[in-house]
């Protein structure tokens, strides 16, 4: 998106917020969330184009409030003011309509903060004639496929108790797999905000040499309980289900969570595993639904033990509890995991004899209450023995409980951590990632 | 719109061999009550174009929330760009064979509209049944939800294609959360959002509505000191709302022809299907007839057309357990050299449409709900999804229900919690020993059918009878 772009949708935003709170009336209460994005999103299969285009997309979220009812509308938003407040304004009544109607909302949380703030982060990112050739002619032998997404996202904030946040940046994600003959592959991401061709390259070398280990024979292992290092991209796909029934204190209080059993100390984890969230990083936006801004880091599992729950200020509300900045769903949004003590070097002669899973695939609860997931292997992975890589194996089936990887069958944590950056594109293109290390576990549950 | 839009593709100053627009408008509510206490009511419209340019059998695409002229004409030009910047590297060239000239229209069938109701009266019915789940002091928590969707959209071409399509669907749901100590138990109408269906109002009020409110709370509390599931091969029975799942996910995704060509490799996976395997792969028993149709009125993923213009006919993808067809859209079906249907679908204004199954069903055979647990010495019954996951090549898979029944002698016995099962997909489907007859096929859908980079939840409806599988691995919850 072009400078001037960006800035006829900060004008309309602003305007926007300005011309709701001479509209509103005394007893009334807003928020608005904006979101948007200008966004190339490159599809490749077989190291060919599959599909490629742009997608300039932007919506607003209309919140208002009064006699203690509220409702929602959502409209889209160009940044031409005309169309923008038109669309606004003819919410704005609809809602005045609405409220009337609605049941009353002991739990509503009016805008309250005083918060504001403004980041934009440039990037430097490929032309968008360019992106198919500079990322095709490193891998044309190769069997490449996945999807390059770049370009501006925004995220904005206005309320009618005068916050308000701007949250621009400009960045892209190249998340692809390289596959063996045999069916084996590679997974990778490379992302930021500058296009970095010598990283590119490297990454591309890296995943090359991984890719020989691959052409080997696949190994079939019955199943049964092997030891198991899971690298971190696998490590943060087991992280994303607390977000899923587990961390909200919502989840916690209305009998939906994983953790329920950890917070009322039945069950304990390793005091190896600790879990914050940790906004340093500055990828992702600080602001929530109520424009108020989480702590740079809030400690969630320390030593083992749930220190905090995600806890939105409705959900406060609701269970006499403190709010500390969590969204709407009581999801992490910038999670890490402490790192441990075993060296990259020590990692395959600590497992010794098990698997080397590097990502996995396709996760869900099969027991929720009882901390138990069940997923696949998938994606470069190895059967290893007295320390040595020997075999790709077939896809494995997993059924096992977080009181136990995360507890009791916890060897350690790497002493490094990688960034796995969020590479969604469901509504729009997701932010920020995780910060984890790899780890090694015992007696892990494999099932089919 | 059509002169607005006829307008636009005229104004285009670009050499291009083709050129279409997906325009969209869509209007959905969402209204959810908990325990009694409203925590959602709202509602969302969102209007845009999908441009898509054809250069020397290059497609290139580019989407905006704006029908203004200037940014169609914008999007025009950038679709073009894109076409070029990829014209060394297409994957396939495509001609206009992939875009058809079609006229046409398609409406849902509906009753009352979906504003017969106010949103305070649409409210209070839910708040009614939450305080109709809540049949004992063990129920921790209630929920009710309804939301709406109307959709039209406009799809014209420069060859002259027309395609009006007006979409009216409904999803309701409702469930209760039980607990006891340290024992929770979830139940809720057919599984999560299940009751999704193309229509008006008169969906929110399913016949008997009250009787299955008042069942799924007594059902949770029934739960909470019902038997776990043992573990053990035996004869399970799944219920249509479990064997949507069970289609969908074993059927359905591995017979997209996008996957099987590899498009989804990086995402949600390929498949074990190959394309030598279409007329040839015996894929269940002579039991199974799976079809594609989104002529069935009322289902979730009924159209007219695709939203590349193909035409939406019935098909059967597995006849007499063979093998027939994929899902594959016009340009897979060009890709791959094998049939396909009328598939292709976005799930709006902002996506490029990919390779989707609609409506999958499997067409009923004989056998009352009463005569197949009769005939069942012993085996498990179960209803519900709870909780899926399958591999990428769709081999293994791993599903939990919410609810199930022992089965002894001919006879549902003991109520049993946690029932999950696992096992391959051939061998599943090989091990259909019966499938109902018309009196207990249901249909069910869901809108949150992922798949694609850049990713899309799109709608999908299922129908099935009540069906049995053999010497099926099952088992309990965790300790």
């Amino acid at each position: 998106m072009k400078i001037e772009e960006l800035s006829a949708l900060e004008v309309s935003f602003n305007q926007l917020i300005e011309t709701l709170l001479i509209k509103k009336s005394e007893n009334e209460q807003f928020t608005v969330k904006l979101s948007s994005e200008r966004s190339q999103f490159t599809r490749f299969n077989h190291a060919k184009v599959r599909q490629t285009g742009c997608v300039a997309d932007g919506w607003l979220e209309l919140t208002l409030m009064a006699d203690q009812r509220s409702s929602v509308r959502q409209f889209p938003f160009i940044g031409n003011w005309d169309v923008d407040w038109q669309l606004a304004y003819t919410a704005l009544q609809e809602l005045r309509d609405e409220l009337i109607l609605l049941p009353i909302d002991p739990y509503l949380v009016l805008p309250s903060g005083n918060n504001t703030s403004r980041e934009i982060h440039s990037g430097n990112l490929l032309a968008d004639e360019l992106v198919v050739p500079t990322v095709l002619k490193l891998v044309a032998e190769l069997d490449f496929t996945g999807i390059y997404a770049g370009g501006i996202v925004i995220k904005a904030y206005g309320d009618s108790n005068g916050q308000k946040h701007w949250f621009a940046t400009d960045s892209f994600t190249l998340d692809y797999s390289l596959f063996s003959t045999s069916g084996q592959a590679v997974k990778g991401t490379f992302a930021g905000s500058n296009w970095d061709i010598s990283a590119y390259i490297a990454k591309i070398s890296e995943a090359k040499q991984q890719l020989e280990l691959l052409s080997r024979p696949a190994k079939e292992l019955p199943r049964g309980q092997y030891k198991t290092y899971f690298a971190p991209a696998a490590v943060a796909d087991l992280l994303l289900m607390l977000s899923w029934g587990a961390v909200s204190e919502a989840d916690i209080q209305q009998g939906n969570s994983a953790l329920a059993a950890l917070s009322r100390q039945e069950k304990k984890l390793s005091p190896r595993f600790s879990l914050k969230e940790n906004f340093q990083r500055g990828l992702v936006p600080r602001f929530n639904e109520l424009g108020e801004i989480a702590a740079l880091e809030l400690p969630i599992i320390e030593k083992g033990h749930l220190v905090n729950s995600l806890v939105n200020s409705r959900t406060a509300k609701e269970y006499q509890k403190i709010a500390n900045g969590a969204n709407g769903s009581e999801t992490l949004r910038a999670p890490e995991v402490t790192t441990g003590n075993l060296g990259f070097e020590q990692i395959l002669p600590s497992l010794d004899t098990g698997l080397y899973v590097s990502n996995l695939h396709y996760l869900n609860w099969s027991d929720r209450h009882t901390g138990r997931i069940t997923g696949m292997t998938r994606y470069a992975c190895f059967w290893v023995e007295n320390g040595e890589i020997l075999a790709p194996i077939e896809n494995l089936r997993f059924d096992e409980s977080l009181y136990r990887f995360w507890g009791d069958k916890l060897v350690d944590l790497t002493n490094f951590q990688e960034f796995i950056p969020e590479v969604g594109t469901y509504e729009s293109r997701q932010l920020g990632g995780s910060l984890v290390p790899g780890m090694l576990v015992e007696d892990f549950t494999y099932t089919l | 719109m059509w002169s607005e839009l006829k307008k636009a593709i005229a104004s285009f100053d670009i050499p291009a061999d083709w050129i279409g627009i997906r325009a969209v408008k869509e209007t959905s509510t969402t209204r959810s009550v908990r325990d009694g206490l409203p925590q959602v009511n709202g509602k969302s419209f969102t209007v845009g174009a999908m441009l898509e340019v054809l250069v020397n059998g290059c497609l290139g695409y580019a989407a905006t929330n704006s029908l203004e002229l200037s940014y169609l004409q914008h999007a025009a030009e950038t679709a073009y760009k894109q076409a070029l910047a990829a014209s060394e590297w297409w994957i396939h060239p495509f001609g206009e064979s992939e875009r058809p000239k079609v006229v046409g229209e398609y409406k849902s069938p509906y009753l009352e509209p979906l504003d017969a109701l106010s949103p305070g009266e649409i409210n209070d019915l839910l708040v009614r049944i939450c305080q109709t789940l809540k049949v004992d002091d063990k129920i921790v928590q209630t929920i009710a939800s309804a939301s709406t969707i109307e959709r039209e959209s406009w799809f014209t071409s420069s060859n002259g294609s027309e395609v009006y399509q007006k979409i009216l669907s409904i999803g309701t749901h409702y469930g209760a959360t039980a607990q006891d100590g340290a024992v929770v138990q979830q139940r809720s109408n057919n599984g999560s959002q299940a009751n999704c269906y193309q229509g008006g109002l008169e969906l929110l009020k399913q016949e008997n509505l009250w009787h299955r409110v008042r069942q799924i709370g007594e059902q949770a509390v029934e739960l909470l000191t019902a038997e776990e599931c043992p573990t053990t091969r035996t004869n399970l029975v799944l219920a249509p709302d479990q064997m949507m799942l069970q289609i969908h996910e074993s059927v359905g995704h591995p017979l997209e022809i996008d996957r099987i060509l590899g498009d989804e490799r990086n995402y949600a996976g390929g498949s074990f299907v190959n394309k030598s395997d279409f007329g040839n792969l015996v894929y269940g028993s002579p039991l199974m007839n799976i079809t594609f149709d989104p002529t069935v009125p009322g289902e979730f993923a009924s159209y007219g057309f695709d939203d590349t213009g193909a035409v939406a006919t019935k098909e059967y993808l597995v006849k007499e357990g063979v093998l027939q067809r994929g899902l594959g859209s016009l340009e897979s079906q060009a890709r791959a050299g094998v049939p396909g249907v009328a598939c292709a679908r976005a799930s709006s204004w902002n996506r490029p449409a990919i390779d989707r199954m609609a409506n999958l069903n499997l067409e009923p055979l004989n056998g009352s709900f009463e005569d197949i647990i009769a005939g069942i010495e012993h085996g498990v019954y179960m209803e519900s999804n709870r909780s899926w996951s399958i591999d990428d090549r769709r081999y293994k898979f791993q599903f939990g229900c919410e609810y199930a029944k022992l089965i002894e002698n001919g006879k549902l016995t003991k109520t049993l919690r946690n029932p999950n099962y696992r096992a391959t997909t051939p061998e599943f489907w090989h091990s259909l020993i019966q499938v109902g007859d018309a009196t207990n096929w249901q249909m069910y859908g869901t809108p949150y059918c992922g798949k694609g980079e850049p990713n899309q939840a799109i709608w999908v409806g299922h129908g099935s009878p009540v069906c049995v599988f053999a010497n099926v691995e099952v088992f309990g919850g965790g300790s």
